[in-house]
């Protein structure tokens, strides 16, 4: 079923199929990679009135390449006092999920390495796995800034992988698949605008959980200098580095495939689409990043616990309601309900209590 | 199906082969300094040790420099602990509070829900308003622990 994508002339042997898409996953994880490096990199200058890298070719497009090239010729240091086994398995450990994700995103239809029918709790438990990399990072090596980092890290994963997880339901719920490529194929309107609540919540988990800005507290340059990557140098940290914006690019991925219709749009061709609508979701994560300040650990905590859970339990209830009552209607008129629902309820939870601003007296 | 596994499972062995690769090339480039660290030792420990017996050993060949492509020059001052020129005071593998041992807590309850509403929104369309209602009762239970853990105070960060 999902051939009927792919070229008539597409070989249909196991070993090609898988060979020409793991060449597809890594060229598409390192050459997004550098391309995002350096567009964050550019486009905070040029929202911050600075030049940004501008040396290295035309623009600076050379810079993330000259970057890397630069890393796998430094000086490995380890800390004498860390656990060298364990600091030199971490990268690997948090690298490899990030790249396992990308197994079941398609890049077109029927352009995926393996459709799995449980596609959506895949990513869910491969995605989560880095943390353990990250644990592992910090906790080898002997660094209190890098224990800390590596105590939120685990700290954040553990609350706000409940609201992105409940999130997801509501799509699933509404696609009636676990599986990618189907519930792709079923938004004839993009999910964004029949699950906004949804989005919105499983959007910010999705940055707490790759510690992206305002959630990036495991690397919270001016509190614990660098977190886990504090005693990393070398390849090693271009590895970790690597995880890092390899998730960004993971998250982006999954929300234009679960939320912004995926490969589907007009006039351009499906995976020029993809690709544009990764970019535009790792777009939006870069203003968010020079937009918002830092939040505090309670706040973060209280984020997830108070704000994020019970909102994602009612809008699946609501969904699925929704979806009982009126089978047989138009996912446009879940449109105007499913926005004022999530108007009323962000404004109601949030003049309910107090997330924890203000001072806290430790 | 099966096939599908077996695409992940060789796709989990490419990236792990990468990942490793990509760490055993910059310690491989810094092989010959290493060599060269290494032997420079090995002929100091012998001249303070035995000076009469270093005459009689040749010195080890040492790589060019040009081979010497990643450094590698540990110290003690290099590689001691990080804290912004302040040294270090005890060890970091010590027990600490760090209050989230109640959030693992309640992330294992509320985990084992989330496992299990998943197969319920596939079927949702079939399973219809009783199966709506089960799942009602079971985030009902949840959700009184839920009450309770917020009404104790465990969802403080404090």
């Amino acid at each position: 079923m999902a051939t009927q994508f792919l070229p008539p002339d597409w070989p249909g042997n196991f070993w090609a199929h898988w060979a020409v898409f793991t060449v597809i996953i890594l060229v598409f994880l390192l050459l997004t990679v550098m391309a995002f490096i350096w567009f964050e990199r550019r486009a905070m200058a040029i929202m911050q009135s600075r030049l940004g890298p501008n040396r290295a070719g035309p623009f600076g497009i050379f810079q993330p390449a000259a970057d890397a090239l630069k890393l796998l010729i430094k000086e490995d240091v380890v800390p004498a006092a860390g656990d060298k086994v364990v600091h030199w398995l971490a990268p690997v450990v948090a690298f490899v999920p990030v790249m396992m994700v990308f197994a079941v995103v398609p890049f077109q239809g029927g352009a995926l390495l393996a459709d799995l029918n449980v596609g959506v709790l895949y990513i869910v438990a491969i995605s989560s796995l880095t943390a353990v990399g990250i644990f592992m990072a910090g906790w080898s090596s002997n660094n209190k800034y890098s224990l800390l980092g590596a105590m939120r890290q685990v700290a954040s994963v553990v609350s706000y992988e409940i609201p992105v997880v409940l999130s997801l339901i509501g799509v699933i719920l509404l696609a009636g698949s676990l599986s990618l490529q189907q519930i792709v194929q079923a938004q004839e309107i993009p999910f964004i605008l029949v699950q906004p609540l949804g989005f919105l919540l499983f959007f910010c988990g999705a940055l707490a959980e790759i510690n992206r800005a305002p959630f990036d507290l495991t690397e919270a340059d001016s509190e614990i200098v660098a977190g886990f990557l504090t005693e990393y140098s070398g390849m090693k940290f271009g590895l970790l580095f690597l995880a890092e914006y390899g998730e960004a690019l993971a998250i982006s991925a999954i929300v234009t495939t679960l939320f912004l219709g995926g490969w589907r749009g007009p006039l351009l061709p499906d995976w020029l689409w993809f690709l544009l609508k990764v970019g535009a979701v790792f777009f939006f994560i870069v203003w968010i990043r020079t937009t918002v300040p830092r939040v505090r650990i309670d706040q973060l905590m209280a984020l997830a616990w108070k704000f994020l859970f019970p909102l994602a339990l009612i809008n699946l209830l609501v969904t699925a309601v929704e979806i009982l009552v009126w089978p047989d209607v138009s996912l446009w008129l879940l449109v105007p309900v499913n926005f004022a629902v999530m108007i009323v309820l962000v404004l109601l939870w949030s003049k309910l209590f107090k997330l924890g601003w203000g001072r806290v007296n430790v | 199906m099966l096939a599908d596994y077996g695409y992940i499972g060789l796709l989990l062995i490419v990236a792990i082969f990468f990942a490793v690769t990509t760490l055993l090339i910059p310690f491989s480039l810094s092989l010959p300094a290493r060599l060269a660290i290494y032997s420079r030792k090995f002929r100091h420990y012998i001249q303070t040790r035995w000076p009469l017996l270093a005459r009689f050993i040749p010195p080890l060949p040492s790589p060019p420099k040009f081979m010497q492509i990643v450094p590698y020059n540990p110290s003690p001052v290099k590689n001691s602990t990080f804290e912004c020129g302040m040294e270090t005071i005890g060890k970091s593998w010590v027990q600490f509070n760090f209050r989230y041992y109640f959030y693992a807590l309640v992330f294992i309850a509320l985990d084992v829900l989330v496992v299990f509403l998943y197969p319920w929104a596939v079927e949702l369309r079939g399973l219809g308003f009783s199966g709506l209602f089960a799942v009602l009762i079971f985030i009902g239970i949840i959700i009184v622990g839920y009450i309770y853990a917020w009404k104790k105070k465990v969802l403080e960060w404090k």
